[in-house]
């Protein structure tokens, strides 16, 4: 019994180190988006009680805005929707072939992908614990397939490093996991751990650094079967008398160190970037044209564009104009207003606000991003290189490659992402005419694949600063302003509240713009019913 | 962190050959992830303020708008477009940790002598310098 259980704990002790070694203490999780927190969304929200014929006029047809559409009105609330654009979604936004994308500044870029290629230029992954998210495309019966976020033969590059050439992700993670844990090991056998660690614990901490490094019995990681089954092969197992495996040799770690590709092997380790992932088959605008197609026709109205929010007392009056018809205003009314507008436009906007929640919509600036789709003749990195899916990531302005995660194999033409940049490069990607971000966007990608040249047929580059319905890709909360401002921002204005990405601890997630619409609807209903 | 840019900057000039990084007035330098390191105040307009104020600094209306700076008068006192540029302003973000003293008094200083602007005073980097939040 006592041994049994000794011998129980040790084993859970083991899986333990192995699962959390990993993401922590050998890895920099590098979330780049967000905080790692887990939805706290428990289903469909329930709205009981009648709203007593109360309506809600709701700006914007982002997720947030059709989120809250969608609950109002099962709640039986008389809804309306303003819409900008001429389509619902927002930034959950697709370019396909014969789009056409006007950005801010008149350059309009004409889509010319091939028929099922396309770009996601805003949202374009669904971590597993986005329940919200989740629970919307099961329920409006979006199909959903794996986005590939780690792949182990994607490549890692860095332009000083290894002269250049791109490393298989699967090696740089297994030789620098298998030569920390060599390390750790020889310390340990050293003594040097005698005063942190317990003998006893020393023993399976050994033992786990044996297993979790891939390392030799006698601790070292070398040449062999366990290190190439993590690294690889010179030359794969294969049958009869020519499959003899050639093992491969672990880069030495001073090198590995030195290149820093050591930064890009952690990624997937951060909980919002863990598989698996999801996206919607034929991309991300599937689930809002899900929602406006399950709120029926006539509620929203499109290329509407708000210019004012009037507060009186017992409703909300918001003026509009009609992009249909050049130079006609209009106004709508409605009990109450529900405004998921993006701040950096919503600041602009003439509003009856209070101050306080005047300076929290005044209070976050909107961060630079750029992407880039990349139409090519041919599947090359399937076909020449084995990759299928997944990110390879680089030091150079476009920051990674991702290729589709759907069409495996298939002979045709395929579209991958070409530049994805924040900071400084989002910013001169997106001050570059956009025939000029494309092309940048295949000269730093052809440093990682030659085939770009010969291969390349079309791109499309947006850089959200220049997008006309939000001027950047998400406001950028500090710990600072959100202290000062956040719950000003959230709460009920007279006969307004807000919500949207902005609105949320989830920022630059659907996630989080969908639980801010339904704690914000919420919210709204205990009043209503409670009047 | 001066080694690292100096790294980064060499191995730009490597990638991109000739196109844009010798010529110090044009955009699109990519030298560094974490700075811009023109220190030409056009050069630094291509690379940033253009984004959004547009190439003929006369902004951009959609939804929202960006402001024109072409002959705008809000320029003639240079501590409000180094405040902006330093700290942002609502939406627009601040560029005080991209950007050097000397570097936002050179773009200030060129937006305030271009597009129709014409102060002759310029901002120095002491200026910008006390611009700065101060730090707690
Ligand atoms: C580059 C990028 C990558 C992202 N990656 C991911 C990801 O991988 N996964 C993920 O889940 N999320 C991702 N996001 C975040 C996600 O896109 C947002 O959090 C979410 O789509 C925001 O929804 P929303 O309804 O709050 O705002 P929006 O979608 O912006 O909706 C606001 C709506 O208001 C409209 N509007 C604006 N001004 C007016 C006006 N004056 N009058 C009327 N209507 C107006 C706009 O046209 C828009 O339709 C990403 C975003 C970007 C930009």
């Amino acid at each position: 019994m006592v041994e049994d259980a000794s011998r129980y704990s040790r084993r859970r002790l083991l899986s333990m180190i192995g699962a959390t070694a990993g993401a922590s203490v050998m890895y920099q999780a590098a979330s780049s988006l967000g905080f790692a927190a887990e939805s706290p969304y428990r289903g469909p929200v329930k709205l009981e009680g009648s709203p007593k014929g109360a309506s809600v006029l709701i700006l914007g047809a982002g997720v947030a805005g059709l989120a809250a559409a969608l609950e109002l009105t099962k709640a039986g609330y008389k809804v309306q929707v303003l819409e900008y654009r001429e389509k619902p979604g927002g930034r959950s936004w697709t370019l396909r072939g014969g789009d056409r994308y006007a950005e801010l500044g008149g350059a309009t870029q004409e889509v010319g992908f091939d028929q099922g290629q396309y770009l996601n230029p805003g949202p374009w992954r669904i971590p597993y614990h986005h329940h919200a998210v989740l629970d919307y495309c099961h329920r409006l019966g979006v199909a959903l397939e794996p986005f590939t976020q780690v792949n182990y033969n994607a490549l890692v590059h860095a332009r000083d490093a290894f002269g250049g050439k791109p490393q298989r992700y699967r090696t740089v993670a297994a030789d620098f996991q298998g030569q920390v844990a060599e390390l750790l090991a020889k310390v340990t056998n050293k003594g040097a751990l005698d005063g942190a660690v317990t003998k006893e614990d020393q023993e399976i901490l050994l033992e786990a650094l044996r297993e979790w490094g891939a390392l030799e019995k006698d601790l070292s990681f070398r040449p062999g079967e366990a290190c190439s089954q993590r690294r690889g092969y010179v030359k794969d197992p294969g049958g009869g008398l020519s499959g003899v495996p050639e093992h491969s040799k672990p880069v030495a770690l001073g090198d590995l160190l030195k290149s820093g590709l050591w930064r890009s092997i952690g990624i997937g380790a951060g909980y919002e970037f863990q598989t698996t992932l999801f996206q919607p088959v034929g991309g991300m605008d599937q689930i809002p044209r899900a929602m406006a197609k399950a709120l029926g026709e006539g509620v929203i109205t499109y290329n509407a564009k708000v210019t004012a929010i009037r507060q009186t007392g017992g409703g909300v009056t918001v003026t509009w104009a009609d992009g249909a018809k050049p130079g006609t205003t209009r106004t709508a009314s409605a009990d109450w207003c529900l405004c998921t507008i993006p701040l950096s436009v919503l600041s602009q906007i003439d509003k009856d606000v209070s101050p306080a929640m005047d300076a929290a919509i005044n209070a976050v600036p909107y961060h630079a991003s750029v992407k880039v789709g990349l139409q090519f003749k041919r599947r090359f990195w399937e076909q020449d290189e084995g990759i299928y899916g997944g990110i390879s990531y680089t030091d150079l302005p476009i920051t990674l490659i991702s290729y589709p995660a759907f069409g495996y194999g298939s002979p045709g033409k395929g579209v991958l992402l070409g530049a994805y940049s924040w900071g400084p490069y989002a910013y001169e990607f997106t001050a570059l005419p956009p025939e000029e971000r494309v092309r940048r966007a295949v000269e730093f990608g052809a440093e990682i694949h030659p085939q770009y040249k010969a291969e390349f047929e079309t791109g499309v580059a947006v850089g959200w600063h220049r997008v006309p319905w939000t001027l950047g890709c998400f406001g950028a909360w500090t710990e600072e302003s959100r202290a000062e401002h956040y719950k000003n921002l959230c709460a009920i204005d007279g006969r307004l509240l807000l919500a949207g990405e902005h609105a949320s601890y989830l920022p630059a997630w659907q996630e989080g713009a969908i639980l801010s619409a339904l704690d914000a609807v919420t919210r709204l209903h205990q009043r209503v019913v409670s009047l | 962190m001066r080694l690292s840019i100096t790294l980064a900057l060499a191995g730009a000039l490597l990638a991109v050959g000739t196109a844009g990084a010798n010529d110090t007035k044009s955009g699109g330098s990519f030298a560094s992830p974490n700075r811009f390191v023109q220190d030409d105040g056009e050069a630094l307009y291509k690379s940033i303020c253009q984004g959004c104020h547009m190439p003929d600094g006369k902004g951009a209306q959609g939804a929202g708008a960006y402001p024109a700076l072409a002959t705008n008068p809000n320029l003639e006192a240079g501590a409000y477009p180094v405040t902006l540029v330093v700290n942002g302003n609502r939406a627009m973000p601040g560029f005080g940790g991209v950007l050097d003293d000397a570097q936002v008094a050179a773009v200030v200083n060129y937006v305030r002598t271009h597009f129709g602007n014409s102060y002759e005073d310029p901002v120095q980097p002491a200026e910008v310098h006390d611009a700065r939040p101060a730090k707690h």
